[in-house]
């Protein structure tokens, strides 16, 4: 079984990400449909596509819950069951895992899986508010810990006992937004330095302004189908080969580890041993970088390097664009932005783009194992899907 | 004699509201649960006994807060983190009546019980925090 192709992807589309002003989240995920649409020009998506899972994580920023119906709607997709998954930050992970189960099942020959998330027109204490809401509540939020607080903590723990510093947290940040100028839908098209990086204002020390991802707007999709059937809608289906989503305790004090994701150690085994892969096959990844420390920390549960080295791998530039395993080759949450409720799909999105290559400045070359590893609020949800081209 | 209260959260803040750390330990499998639960995770027993916890511990991570939400704001900046306490349990909190600059990961903290804090809606929990010991 190892290796086998779960599901093929024959197309994937993306909104701009950014401040989209005076639109709605329904319009936004519909951009990113026209787009999966104009790709496959072979598919006939109110005749072939049979189900839609959609991430969207909360309901406070629009007044408006009950996504599946709403967007799928917008996306000319009225009557095919559709349902919003949430998994805080890695929903649209879990819509492409539910996506994947929905083909395998044999119900569905063809899936739409997405996400979306509509945030810049509330202000940064509102947004402040809700995404904490990924974390625990009584223990957590009731005592002033803030999201980007919580991987403050994991970020002062990681300094303490690897010797981590606030310069690698800082390349990171530099790394992804080199990317991200190379990308024409992410958010901030522009090189940061690490200077720049190092003075910028305290958000949750030691994590500064440039540690953390963007407040976003955006929309993303792919269609999945099952592999038998994938070369009838493009030449250029690309697999997914291995899929794994694990569970953690709300709240950070329980857990074991303040240093590593254990959710998402076992999501990257369980898609690892499904692929039939190692760490050292994957050509390019996407990263949750929700702040510069997930990345490092990211790194180090996917065994791209070892425990509490993952700041020296920064350091030492094979995660660039032009080192041995590009990360965050779309400028990632720190620069492409964060919708929290479209990343996984946005992730799936660039290593459709990059296995295909259709990543244009950004592209890496001689690419054929692509893995997307997305985090929900402090690490109690993580998934992580690995893709290869055909 | 009465019932026991619930092994409940809300029954934990009404402990905290006397002044009292209180966990609830498993009388089958003996494990401590802070906060305490009405099923144990380890066995799935539902038969608990209160116990008290020291109100004391060891600072394991921290950080400090600059950007709040809106009910903490005019706090800003004000220092988090996890301590350890006795029994391998953990417990996050503020940090406060402290110099930043003498916040260090090890440090010996107490905890202090805000009852002050209490608020006509829901949740009507007090606040806790820690302070150096």
């Amino acid at each position: 079984m190892k290796g086998k192709p779960l599901v093929s992807i024959v197309s994937a589309g993306l909104s701009k990400f950014g401040k989209l002003e005076g639109l709605y989240a329904r319009e936004i995920f519909a951009e990113a449909a026209k787009e999966a649409f104009d790709r496959c020009p072979n598919l006939d998506p109110k005749k072939d596509i049979k189900a839609l899972f959609v991430g969207h994580m909360g309901e406070s920023y629009e007044h408006q819950g009950h996504t599946g119906a709403t967007v799928a709607d917008w996306a000319g997709l009225l009557h095919i069951p559709a349902t919003r998954t949430e998994t805080a930050c890695a929903s649209s992970g879990a819509a492409l895992r539910a996506g994947v189960f929905a083909v395998l099942s044999g119900l569905c020959d063809v899936v739409m899986v997405g996400g979306v998330e509509k945030m810049t027109h509330r202000t940064t204490p509102e947004v402040t508010e809700y995404l904490a809401m990924a974390s625990d509540f009584p223990f957590e939020q009731w005592h002033g810990i803030t999201f980007p607080g919580l991987y403050a903590l994991m970020a002062t723990a990681h300094m303490h006992e690897y010797g981590t510093t606030e310069e690698q947290l800082a390349m990171v940040a530099v790394k992804n937004h080199h990317n991200g100028f190379l990308n024409p839908k992410a958010h901030m098209q522009k090189e940061v330095t690490l200077e720049k990086a190092l003075s910028s204002r305290v958000i949750a020390w030691p994590l500064k302004l440039y540690d953390c991802s963007l407040i976003t707007d955006g929309g993303s999709c792919v269609i999945i189908t099952k592999p038998e059937i994938a070369k009838k809608y493009t030449d250029m289906p690309i697999q997914i080969i291995g899929s794994g989503q694990a569970s953690d305790s709300i709240g950070m004090y329980e857990r074991e580890s303040l240093t590593s994701l254990i959710a998402a150690k076992i999501a990257a085994r369980q898609a690892y041993e499904m692929a039939g892969v190692k760490p050292e096959d994957v050509d390019v990844a996407e990263v949750h970088d929700c702040f510069t420390i997930a990345e490092i920390i990211g790194y180090e549960d996917l065994g791209f390097c070892k425990q509490g080295e993952g700041g020296r791998l920064v350091e030492s530039g094979e995660t660039k664009l032009e080192g041995k395993l590009p990360v965050n080759t779309s400028g990632g949450l720190k620069s492409k932005g964060h919708p929290v409720g479209a990343t996984g799909t946005a992730q799936a999105y660039e290593i459709y783009l990059q296995l295909t290559e259709q990543a244009e400045k950004r592209q890496v070359k001689d690419t054929k194992v692509g893995l997307a590893h997305n985090v929900g609020g402090s690490g109690a949800t993580a998934t992580v899907h690995i893709f290869r081209r055909e | 004699m009465s019932e026991q209260p619930q092994f409940t959260i809300e029954q934990f803040y009404k402990y905290i509201s006397q002044g009292k750390l209180m966990g609830g330990k498993c009388k089958k499998c003996g494990k401590i649960h802070l906060p305490p639960r009405p099923l144990c995770d380890k066995c799935f027993s539902k038969e608990f006994e209160w116990t008290q916890i020291q109100p004391k511990g060891k600072l394991l991570t921290y950080t400090i807060i600059y950007v709040a939400p809106p009910q903490f704001e005019q706090m800003a900046p004000y220092a988090v983190g996890i301590i350890q306490l006795e029994n391998d349990l953990k417990i996050p909190g503020m940090i406060r009546d402290v110099e930043r600059e003498r916040i260090k990961i090890g440090m010996e903290l107490t905890m202090q019980f805000d009852t002050s804090a209490v608020q006509s809606q829901w949740p009507q929990w007090p606040r806790y925090y820690f302070k150096p010991a």
